[in-house]
C-alpha cells in the first residue's frame, strides 16, 4: 500500500505542483492517476521514489516513510517504467531487464536466467534477448521496459504514461496483455496517464486531479463515468459516458435466440434456404462465427458455388456471454442482420440477441441500481 | 626515390625523431584526456561551471604554441631543451580541447537513460560509471581523433627549440634546400596521426558494440 498524507510540492518560484494531496493505492491493485497537463500527476508520481522531494507531507509504503529509506535503497525496491522504456541503448536486452538484479549484486547468471523468464513473461522471443535496444521497435522496447522494472521482484510498481508512446493499435494490445500480466502478479500499481480512456480500462480505482495538483475525485471507474464529483470531472471525462459505463456492468444471461447457421463451403443455394430477413450466420467447422451472409436481393441464377470467406460481411462485433452490456448493445447494434452474436468463451456461437432485448436488459438494470441508490441517500438521512 | 635514400641513409635518427614524435604527442594525449575526464564531468554536473571552463580552456588552446614552448622553462624552471616543455604544452593544448568534449558528450547522454538509471535505484557515481560514460564514449572518441591529430602535427613545432623530433626533417629541409627530408617528414607525421587515429578508432569500437549494430539497421 502507499498512502500520501497531506503531501505537497512547491517549487521555489512559487508554482504549486501538488497540493494537499491526501491519496492511497491499496496494495495489490491498480490506481491511476489521470488529469490534464499540469495536473502534478508525474510529479506525484516521482515523490513516491523520491525522484522528486516533497515540499512537505509524507508518503508512506506500507509502514515505512519514505523519506527515511535512502534513496538509492528506496528506488531498487520499487518498479519504473516510463514512456518510451528509456533502455540503456549499450547494453544488450536481457542486461537491461537485469538491470536491477545486477545492482542488488545478485549472482549474473541467475539474474539472466530470471531476465529470460521474464523475456517470456512480457510475450518476446527469446532469440531477442542477445540484441540492443535500437533493434527493437518501441512496443517491443516498452514489454522490455516492463519486464526490467519486474526483474527484482519489486512490490510497488510506478508507471509514467508507459504506453503513450506507441501507436493506437500496440497501445490496446499492450494494455490488454499488461492487464493480463497483473492478474497473475498482483503488484501493486500507481499508473500516471494523460488519456481518461486509459485510466478507465486499466484502473482499479482512478484519481483525477485538476490543475494545480489538487484531487478532484477518487473512485471506481463505472463510479467515476455514473457519477462524476463535479463539472470539471464531468469534463474531463468526456461524452458518451453513459454507453461507456455499460462497459462496467456484466450482462446477466440475455435470452438468446436459437438460429441456424452454415458453414463454410455449403453450396450457396442451400445457405439460402436458411437465410431469415435475407442474413445468414456462417461458422467454421469448430462452430466459431465468421461473418454473415447476405442473400436478399440476389437474384436465384447467380447462386451456385459455396461460401467462400470472400463473400462474408464481417462488420458486425461479437460478445460473450458473461460480458458487458456494452459489448452485447455492441453486437447487436453492428450486426449487419440486426442480430447481435453471442460466443461462449472459447468463441463458439450460442445465439443471437437484439438491441431491443439488450435496452431492455439496461433499463431493468438501471431502475434497479436507482432504487438502490435513493434507499441509500434515505437510510444515511435517517 | 630520393625521400627513400634520405631515409637509409638517416636511418637511426630518423627513427629516433619518429619514436620521440609519438610519445611527445601520445603522453599528453593521455595526460590530458585522465584530466579532461574529471574536469569535463563537473563542467557536465554543475551547469553554473561549464560557461568559465569552456571559455578558459578555449583561451589556453588560442596561446600559440612555440610561445608556449618558450614561456613554460619559465614557469617550469626547466632547461628549454627540456622534452618537458613540449609535453606539458600539449598536454595543456589536449585538455583545452577535451574538456569541453567530456562535457558535451555527458550531455548528449539520453535523458530517458538517465532517468530511469536514477529511478532504478543507481548511486551518481554507479550511474556515471554504468550508464553515462559508457554511452558518452562515441562522442569523446571523436574529440580524441581531432586531439591526437593535432597533437602529432603541434609536435613538430618544437623542432624550431630544437626538441628532437620529426619536425627536425623540416628544418634539415629548409635549411638545405632539399624537399627530401621535407616530404619525409610529411609522410611520417601523417602516417603517424593516422596509426592515432587507427588505435582510437579500434579501442571506441571495441568499447561501443550497440553502436554498429545501432547502424547497421
Amino acid at each position: 500500500m502507499i498512502r500520501f498524507e497531506a503531501v505537497s510540492k512547491i517549487y521555489p518560484d512559487g508554482t504549486v505542483a501538488v497540493d494537499h494531496l491526501d491519496l492511497e493505492a491499496p496494495s495489490g491493485q491498480i490506481t491511476v492517476l489521470v488529469g490534464p497537463s499540469g495536473c502534478g500527476k508525474t510529479t506525484s508520481l516521482r515523490m513516491i521514489n523520491r525522484m522528486i522531494e516533497p515540499t512537505s507531507g509524507r508518503i508512506w509504503l506500507d509502514d515505512r516513510d519514505t523519506a527515511t529509506v535512502p534513496p538509492a535503497q528506496l528506488r531498487r525496491g520499487i518498479g519504473y517504467v516510463i514512456q518510451h522504456a528509456g533502455l540503456f541503448p549499450h547494453r544488450t536486452i536481457v542486461d537491461n531487464i537485469a538491470t536491477v538484479p545486477f545492482l542488488l549484486g545478485q549472482d549474473k547468471h541467475a539474474a539472466r536466467r530470471r531476465a529470460m523468464d521474464l523475456l517470456e513473461q512480457v510475450g518476446l522471443p527469446a532469440s531477442f534477448a542477445k540484441r540492443y535496444p535500437a533493434q527493437l521497435s518501441g512496443g517491443q522496447q516498452q514489454r522490455v521496459g516492463v519486464a526490467r522494472a519486474l526483474a527484482a521482484d519489486p512490490p510497488v510498481m510506478l508507471m509514467d504514461e508507459p504506453f503513450s508512446a506507441v501507436d493506437p493499435v500496440v497501445r490496446a494490445q499492450l494494455q490488454d496483455e499488461f492487464l493480463r500480466l497483473q492478474h497473475d502478479i498482483g503488484k501493486t500499481i500507481v499508473f500516471v496517464t494523460h488519456d481518461i480512456d486509459e485510466a478507465i480500462k486499466l484502473g482499479d480505482r482512478v484519481a483525477v486531479l485538476r490543475i494545480g495538483g489538487k484531487l478532484a475525485q477518487l473512485a471506481s471507474p463505472a463510479e467515476l463515468l455514473s457519477r462524476p464529483a463535479d463539472t470539471f470531472v464531468a469534463g474531463f471525462v468526456g461524452r458518451d459516458r453513459g454507453y461507456r459505463a455499460l462497459g462496467f456492468t456484466a450482462a446477466g444471461s440475455l435470452p438468446l435466440r436459437q438460429e441456424a447457421t452454415v458453414p463454410l463451403g455449403l453450396d450457396l443455394s442451400e445457405a439460402a434456404r436458411q437465410a431469415e430477413d435475407g442474413w445468414v450466420l456462417v461458422v467454421d467447422d469448430e462452430n466459431r462465427p465468421q461473418g454473415w451472409l447476405a442473400l436478399s436481393g440476389v437474384a436465384q441464377e447467380t447462386l451456385h458455388g459455396p461460401v467462400t470467406p470472400d463473400l462474408l460481411n464481417l462488420g458486425g462485433t461479437l460478445a460473450t456471454v458473461d460480458g458487458t452490456l456494452r459489448a452485447a448493445l455492441d453486437a447487436a447494434l453492428s450486426s449487419p442482420s440486426g442480430r447481435g452474436v453471442v460466443v461462449d468463451a472459447d468463441e463458439r456461437f450460442l445465439g443471437t440477441v437484439s438491441a431491443s432485448q439488450v435496452l431492455a436488459r439496461i433499463e431493468e438494470q438501471a431502475s434497479t441500481a436507482r432504487t438502490a441508490r435513493s434507499t441509500l441517500a434515505v437510510g444515511s438521512e435517517a | 626515390m630520393e625521400v627513400w635514400n634520405y631515409f637509409q641513409n638517416n636511418q637511426s635518427d630518423v627513427l629516433h625523431w619518429l619514436w620521440n614524435n609519438a610519445w611527445l604527442a601520445g603522453v599528453p594525449l593521455v595526460v590530458g584526456f585522465l584530466l579532461a575526464l574529471p574536469l569535463g564531468y563537473l563542467a557536465f554536473r554543475y551547469r553554473w561551471i561549464y560557461p568559465p571552463t569552456v571559455t578558459a580552456t578555449g583561451l589556453l588552446y588560442t596561446i600559440p604554441s612555440l610561445a608556449l614552448f618558450i614561456l613554460l622553462p619559465g614557469v617550469l624552471h626547466t632547461k628549454i631543451l627540456n622534452p618537458l616543455n613540449v609535453a606539458v604544452a600539449l598536454t595543456i593544448y589536449t585538455l583545452a580541447l577535451l574538456v569541453r568534449v567530456v562535457a558535451d558528450a555527458l550531455n548528449a547522454v539520453p535523458e530517458e537513460a538517465r532517468n530511469t538509471a536514477t529511478a532504478m535505484g543507481y548511486t551518481p557515481r554507479q550511474r556515471l560509471l554504468g550508464i553515462e560514460l559508457p554511452l558518452a564514449v562515441p562522442v569523446i572518441a571523436a574529440g580524441l581523433r581531432v586531439a591526437a591529430v593535432s597533437n602529432v602535427s603541434l609536435v613538430s613545432v618544437a623542432a624550431i627549440i630544437g626538441v628532437p623530433q620529426l619536425g627536425q626533417l623540416f628544418t634539415a629541409g629548409f635549411q638545405t634546400f632539399s624537399n627530401a627530408p621535407i616530404l619525409l617528414g610529411l609522410i611520417l607525421v601523417i602516417l603517424l596521426a593516422f596509426a592515432f587515429d587507427a588505435v582510437i578508432l579500434l579501442i571506441a569500437r571495441a568499447l561501443t558494440p550497440w553502436q554498429r549494430i545501432a547502424q547497421a539497421r
